[in-house]
């Protein structure tokens, strides 16, 4: 670890709904890193939920933030895309899946109006494959880019000089970072049936072309980049 | 063409352009507005429509009682506490389990503390730029900016003109790079606005000043909820030890000494920031009196902040508890959130099925059964509406009815009710608002009011967390540091079949959740919460709701910058966090605008 790396505040953050399938992705993601592995004190590793304003202290408090999210980015379900630096805020606002993430865009303009964006961002997306299942868990490929997302955020924070200590023994859920009652396998296990419990949202939304993936997402983002004046987005360089 | 005349008294004409302001969104809940406007541009016919089926009720179906509250919480970004305490307070209800002394001062302190950041956050990141301008900031003079600073709030430090011209620097740096980040969006030359550029400057320095405050207030629940940014919540009283002496247990003398001084500069941050600019930004709008709507006749507050834990009943609710109805201020009536003819929700207008719909349901015996289908003369296609027919069906939300009347919830119609009920502190602090901004009390029942009310509300709780302070230090100086009762935690222990309510003051209004447990499960679980109140569609006789009523008769400056729409629509605080677009008759996008 270099002198620099160790003076860095890192936080490490998971946004979504955890009652939309699939938008669950990134607390999931991020309370099982905690379950896994350790870090320093400077390493914070947080369930964002779908909380917007309220993040904002700990972004300003953050050198480093690593996202875990559900984007959706027209690709096939359960790809990992990986997106680093200015690309990150321009693309949470540039294809929503839901509306924590303009919150979440907004959190990090705020940021910036203090001059205190995190000088590195790195966004770990998933394409969801389902998110109409109020009640709902992750999907199967959904679920399976837990472990490679997590490999991607410590290969990362690796390349910072920040690295993580595994856990001999996994946390137990009785230590999850988010709460035991929304735990995993609860929150799957103790689900009412379908008949008990209808699991679909307004179907104008499901079939609103507004909420269609992109459908050529890297030229999007192309077109996107291409209107950062002076090629810097939050004071970082494109 | 058509103007009808509502049971409660308003004048609805559908003759003139139709202005439809569409938010798309998943968390908070998702509104739609349509109105139409007359040629002197002045709203006559108002429809407001929750356009997202969240159905919270059955996904609870067949869960753990003991677990709702952490469902609850997520059903949204910003009321997660209340929600969490609501849903414990309702199970404990069911299950006639009593709580703790201290474990009621933490929840109340955790509940005002809820109240005051989301206020703090509503007034200057949701609701302020509905009336400042951040552009126009830019062409202030710094050194009369310092001056008025001092002029409004002496005792505020941060004054002089060397910070304001800092602040104005950064936030041109900020425009001037083409992002404006939440300031994107605005109706920046629009003449509604109507500041001068140092009041702008000194309210945006104020929108960066509280943004950094905020952060203080969220860690009173994190200290007690153990856990930032989802606190956590217990069945039987609150999930945190007290060990005065114990340098590792949640709750010691150094974490209340702690909490005693961000409570402590939480009140010096609503005395010299809050309150003063509420009065500078006020008293140049005073004339702005539109947004009334139905507070001035009909306003319902369940009441909150017991002073002994587990009695509930008004004597003992230190936030106000009453309803007023048929502008009869004098008359405070009783609230009784069991009693099947009081609390009813009818489904006439919404996209729900009863067997009867000309009969409301009351909670207990609520249905949530989906039935999306569009009146006759609805305009577009099913996927795209283009124009709703309130004659039909036509909102996701349920209209509450308070013994058949439509009711506001929120800090004002708790205010109202209150200064009706000749309460103390609120007697005194709304007498002395009306008499510094020189405005007659009638003045209250409008959109400024609402605002208002917020302020005065957010300095009453800062006082009440300290009360609540000292009450729970004294009870555990006095040796009883329980804060759980875990005798009925036991599911075994449980009758079969037993049913409950639990109420709080949501910030934004009445919340209550209305839970059957059947067999250790939850067999029906039903929440009105306060946007279902204020933004509900039409009921069975043809009233309107807060919102509806609150936007019409308001002249709009520019019907395609409709932020006098926002505005009213914003001073309730609606649980929603919408990108909005604005759409002209035949469909054609006019703008985008963010309704919070």
């Amino acid at each position: 670890m270099t002198e620099d790396s160790a003076q860095k505040n890192v936080l490490i953050l998971g946004i979504g709904n955890l009652l939309w399938a699939d938008e669950g992705f990134g607390v999931r993601a991020v309370e099982e890193l905690h379950r896994r592995y350790e870090f320093d004190d400077t390493v914070k590793l947080m369930d964002g939920g779908t909380q917007g304003i309220y993040l904002v202290q700990h972004v300003r408090d953050s050198d480093v933030l690593v996202v875990f999210d559900a984007v959706d980015y027209g690709l096939a379900p359960g790809t990992l895309k990986l997106v680093e630096g200015a690309e990150v805020p321009r693309f949470l606002g540039a294809k929503k899946v839901s509306l924590h993430q303009t919150g979440f865009q907004e959190v990090l303009a705020m940021a910036e109006m203090f001059d205190e964006a995190p000088e590195h961002l790195y966004l770990i997306g998933v394409q969801p494959e389902e998110l109409e299942d109020y009640g709902g868990s992750l999907r199967d490929v959904v679920k399976q880019q837990i472990d490679p997302s997590i490999e991607a955020a410590l290969s990362y924070l690796e390349k910072l000089g920040i690295t993580a200590r595994k856990r001999p023994v996994p946390l137990s859920e009785q230590h999850t970072l988010g709460c035991q009652v929304m735990q995993i396998e609860r929150y799957e296990n103790e689900r009412p049936a379908e008949e008990a419990a209808c699991r679909v949202g307004d179907e104008r939304l499901i079939v609103d072309e507004r909420w269609k993936a992109p459908e050529n997402f890297d030229r999007e983002l192309e077109a996107v980049l291409a209107e950062t004046p002076d090629g810097r987005i939050f004071g970082v360089k494109v | 063409m058509s103007t009808v005349t509502t049971p409660n008294g308003f004048s609805l004409d559908t003759s003139g352009q139709r202005v439809v302001i569409d938010p798309v969104t998943r968390i908070e809940g998702h509104m739609r507005c349509e109105v139409n406007i007359d040629s002197d541009n002045i709203i006559r016919n108002a429809v407001s429509t929750g356009t997202m089926w969240r159905g919270l009720e059955v996904i609870l179906k067949g869960r753990d009682p003991r677990d709702a509250w952490a469902f609850t919480q997520r059903i949204c970004g910003v009321c997660t506490g209340t929600h969490a305490l609501t849903s414990v307070r309702a199970v404990e209800d069911a299950l006639k389990i009593e709580i703790p002394d201290n474990a009621n001062s933490i929840r109340n302190i955790m509940q005002l503390s809820l109240q005051i950041h989301d206020h703090l956050v509503h007034f200057y990141h949701l609701h302020a730029l509905d009336w400042v301008n951040p552009v126009n900031a830019l062409k202030a003079d710094p050194k009369a900016t310092s001056e008025l600073q001092m002029k409004v709030s002496p005792s505020h430090a941060k004054s002089s003109p060397g910070y304001f011209r800092d602040v104005q620097t950064r936030i041109r740096k900020f425009v001037e790079s083409g992002q404006l980040g939440p300031f994107k969006n605005g109706y920046w030359t629009n003449p509604a606005y109507l500041l001068p550029p140092e009041a702008d400057l000194m309210a945006v320095t104020h929108y960066l000043e509280a943004l950094d405050f905020q952060k203080e207030i969220m860690t009173v629940r994190t200290i007690f909820g153990g856990k930032d940014t989802h606190p956590n919540w217990l069945v039987g009283g609150v999930p945190c030890a007290i060990n005065m002496d114990g340098a590792g247990a949640p709750i010691n003398m150094e974490r209340l000494n702690y909490v005693r001084s961000i409570c402590e500069r939480t009140k010096k941050f609503i005395k010299d920031v809050y309150i003063p600019d509420l009065i500078a930004i006020g008293g140049f709008y005073k004339h702005w009196l539109y947004g009334g709507g139905i507070s001035n006749q009909s306003v319902l507050s369940y009441g909150d902040i017991p002073d002994r834990a587990n009695d509930y009943s008004p004597a003992n609710l230190m936030m106000p508890r009453g309803a007023i109805i048929n502008g009869k201020l004098e008359e405070v009536h009783e609230v009784d959130l069991r009693d099947p003819n009081e609390i009813q929700e009818f489904v006439p207008h919404s996209w729900y099925s009863y067997p009867d719909e000309a009969k409301g349901l009351h909670p207990w015996d609520g249905l949530t059964e989906p039935n999306f289908e569009l009146g006759a003369n609805f305009k577009g296609t099913k996927t795209n509406i283009k124009e709703l027919d309130e004659s039909a069906k036509y909102s996701w939300i349920k209209a509450p009815r308070w013994k058949g009347h439509a009711m506001e919830v929120g800090p004002l119609a708790r205010y109202i009710i209150g200064y009706s009920q000749g309460h103390e502190v609120i007697t005194e602090q709304v007498n002395g608002l009306l008499k510094t901004l020189d405005v007659p009390v009638d003045a209250l029942f409008s959109t400024l009011g609402r605002t208002a009310a917020r302020a005065l509300e957010s300095e009453w709780c800062a006082d009440m967390q300290l009360y609540f302070l000292d009450k729970l230090i004294n009870n555990i100086k006095n040796g009883d540091t329980a804060t759980a009762n875990t005798q009925s935690f036991d599911p075994s222990t449980w009758p079969s079949e037993v049913k409950g309510v639990g109420f709080t003051e949501a910030p934004r209004g009445a919340l209550g959740h209305w839970i059957r447990i059947k067999d250790t499960k939850i067999e029906n679980y039903q929440c009105i919460v306060p946007t279902t109140w204020n933004g509900s569609p039409r009921d069975n006789q043809g009233n309107i709701g807060a919102f509806e009523a609150a936007l019409l008769n308001t002249k709009v400056e520019r019907a395609e910058e409709p932020v006098e729409i926002l505005r009213n629509l914003h001073s309730f605080d609606p649980c929603l966090a919408c990108s909005t677009h604005v759409m002209s008759e035949d469909g054609d996008e006019l703008a985008v605008v963010k309704v919070r």
